[in-house]
């Protein structure tokens, strides 16, 4: 009974203490970030395997999504004979919607489990402790340029998202189905706003992208220094990223197109 | 060495975010369309604005000549009054032009079409409509339909 008692109040101590240490790592990363934008050329490495290979899975699941979207609107619009407005239901879905999410899962899956256990393996090898050694802070030279990284490409990857989507959509819609081309432009120029709706899907993005660089840096920077505690780390933030940002979309839609 | 490969590989990916977010704000969002060159206001009043809505289509025999810029109410004559923003290139309408309220097929959007008349003088920036057609509202139009249908079988069965 005081057994059960006891492991209860491990388990919640145990929780907060990690949140206090997420938090506290967040704070230590945003404030050596003055000392990393005076060392532009750790963020440009990073930017390069942060963003740049995930531009591919980005490009090639876009445009399948993209697809996939125009041509299930159309079955269901031209029902009501309004397979005009294909142009619109693609447009929206992927920019207030699909682009941000799945953009920050794929990175999550990408560019977030590599961070983890790049980190994850360079605390195992003692690496980090070594640079603590030479007086280098780790956070600021390791960590901070990633995080960097991160949040600079995620509004970029989902903006590519939404927009080779949207071409997939009129290959399908337009080049196969036989949508009219002036109707599906005209018609998603008419009601995609770009304050409410493009601008707001670039802030998810942004905030997706804050999240996804933090929870994979701090499960490595945090990951038991062993191969199995860094395999479990790498697996933690796949799904940690996951669910906040599906958590998070979702307040973030009510806050913006709830009303 | 591979620090160019690098270099070019970032300049590529942020060209491409960038040319992405460009084509989402000029093809994809409003701002196109918002980019109104020069246009006149109209205004009209109507009993019932049914859907319409702000940026809703003007249009004259199916051609779109300009967008729906406000809808208020006027407390006064108990009556909505809808300013129209016309295309400047469509100057010549009659004072005798009518405004009406239709839906876009069956489900669809609502918009204000205009029809012509033919008076010699033409409507002019802050004119007033003055014929006017409300929107059809649909349960208006079931309860019209109705009554009729309950007075003509009233009828046929005395």
């Amino acid at each position: 009974m005081l057994d059960a008692l006891q492991a209860l109040g491990r388990a919640t101590l145990g929780f907060f203490e990690r949140l206090g240490r997420g938090h506290l790592f967040l704070l230590q990363t945003l404030a050596s970030m003055p000392g990393v934008l005076l060392r532009p050329r750790l963020v440009l490495a990073q930017l390069y395997s942060v963003g740049v290979r995930t531009l591919v899975i980005t490009l090639v699941s876009g445009m399948f999504v993209g697809m996939v979207l125009g041509l299930q609107g159309y079955n269901t619009l031209v029902d009501f004979g309004a397979e005009e407005s294909l142009g619109v239901l693609v447009a929206l879905s992927l920019v207030r919607e699909l682009g941000p999410v799945v953009a920050a899962l794929l990175f999550a899956g990408r560019a977030g489990s590599a961070l983890t256990a790049e980190i994850g393996l360079m605390k195992a090898t003692e690496q980090l402790s070594g640079m603590e050694m030479m007086a280098v802070d780790p956070v600021q030279r390791v960590v901070a340029p990633r995080f960097l990284a991160a949040f600079l490409s995620m509004p970029l990857l989902a903006a590519i998202f939404s927009a080779v989507g949207i071409f997939g959509g009129h290959f399908v819609g337009v080049g196969l189905l036989g949508v009219d081309d002036g109707a599906f432009w005209s018609q998603m120029q008419d009601k995609v706003d770009l304050g409410g709706d493009i601008y707001n899907g670039v802030i998810k993005s942004i905030v997706f992208g804050l999240v996804a660089g933090w929870i994979a840096l701090f499960e490595g920077y945090d990951a038991t220094p062993t191969p199995e505690g860094v395999s479990r780390a790498t697996t933690r933030t796949v799904v940690h990223t996951a669910l906040a940002v599906l958590g998070l979309d979702f307040v973030l839609t009510a806050l913006m197109f709830g009303d | 060495m591979n620090n160019r490969k690098i270099e070019i590989g970032v300049g590529l990916f942020v060209a491409l975010g960038i040319a992405a977010l460009f084509m989402l704000a000029m093809q994809v969002s409003n701002l196109a369309v918002m980019q109104h060159g020069e246009s006149y206001l109209l205004s009209a009043a109507f009993e019932n604005t049914g859907g319409l809505k702000v940026r809703s289509p003007v249009t004259v025999s199916g051609v779109r000549v300009g967008r729906v810029d406000a809808i208020d109410y006027d407390t006064r004559a108990y009556q909505a009054v809808v300013s129209l923003r016309i295309d400047s290139a469509y100057d010549s309408f009659p004072e005798d032009t009518t405004a009406s309220i239709f839906t876009a097929g069956l489900l669809g959007e609502q918009y204000i079409a205009l029809e012509p008349g033919g008076s010699m003088e033409n409507l002019k920036d802050g004119d007033r409509v003055q014929l006017t057609q409300s929107a059809l509202v649909m349960e208006q139009v079931i309860g019209q339909f109705l009554y009729s249908m309950t007075s003509k079988n009233n009828a046929s069965e005395e």
